[in-house]
């Protein structure tokens, strides 16, 4: 196959995927929503960062338990990520600051990104899905 | 007056309105996504803790537990069951939900 040829059908090329994750777990159905889509997107061998910013960073705490309100405990899942080659977790400290919470609360291993850190992960996407 | 609030105090400002509107000695109880406003640390902690000398301050255990919070919330902060939410119920002559 040409070169010409795995352009016009796009595949080789590598794209900065950005997941932006700003909900809680729960209360909308954004996050598994999001997750499901990031799950989606690890077939497609792109470079996908996964970050969590806002009230999204409350989607990695540890010790979650639906039992009482009868919804499915998707916390476990995201430690599935690394077995799907998404291995680019990152939390915006600024976030966790505010509620409280630190990088030993969560559920994962993440890199935990300063203001101007995630500000400039954030501009050097070429793709952002923000859920 | 019974107030329920169900939206996160660092995504909407409902739990704000509902402290800054409810008179003195009534209920608020945080159901879903709020419970996050009653645990250590949270940015409207205060706010909560303020509120409790005027007001009764409740928060949904099942909610609590299904997001990790269930060993974080603040003293002063009563958490009730679904039994309990029927009881606050009950027991107000009138209720305000602000969605």
């Amino acid at each position: 196959m040409s070169d010409m040829d795995e352009m016009d059908d796009g595949s080789g090329i590598v794209k900065k995927f950005m997941f932006l994750n700003r909900k809680a777990p729960h209360g909308t159905v954004y996050a598994l929503e999001g997750l499901e889509v990031v799950l989606i997107t690890a077939a497609f061998d792109q470079d996908v960062s996964m970050v969590f910013t806002d009230d999204g960073v409350y989607q990695l705490m540890k010790g979650i338990d639906t039992k009482g309100i009868e919804v499915k405990d998707f916390s476990k899942t995201y430690r599935a990520l690394e077995g799907y080659d998404i291995e680019k977790l990152y939390v915006d400290q600024v976030s966790l600051d505010a509620r409280g919470l630190t990088e030993d609360d969560l559920i994962v291993d993440v890199t935990v990104l300063s203001n101007d850190e995630m500000a400039n992960l954030m501009a050097e996407q070429d793709v952002v899905i923000s859920f | 007056m019974l107030h329920i609030v169900n939206k996160s105090a660092t995504e909407r400002s409902s739990l704000e309105s509902c402290l800054r509107l409810a008179t003195k000695g009534s209920a608020v109880l945080l159901i879903e996504d709020a419970v996050y406003a009653a645990t250590n640390g949270n940015a409207a902690a205060a706010k909560i803790q303020a509120a409790a000398a005027d007001l009764k301050i409740y928060a949904l255990g099942p909610d609590l537990a299904a997001r990790g919070m269930a060993g974080r919330v603040l003293g002063g902060v009563n958490v009730v069951d679904y039994g309990g939410f029927v009881d606050l119920v009950a027991e107000h002559s009138n209720c305000q939900s602000w969605l």
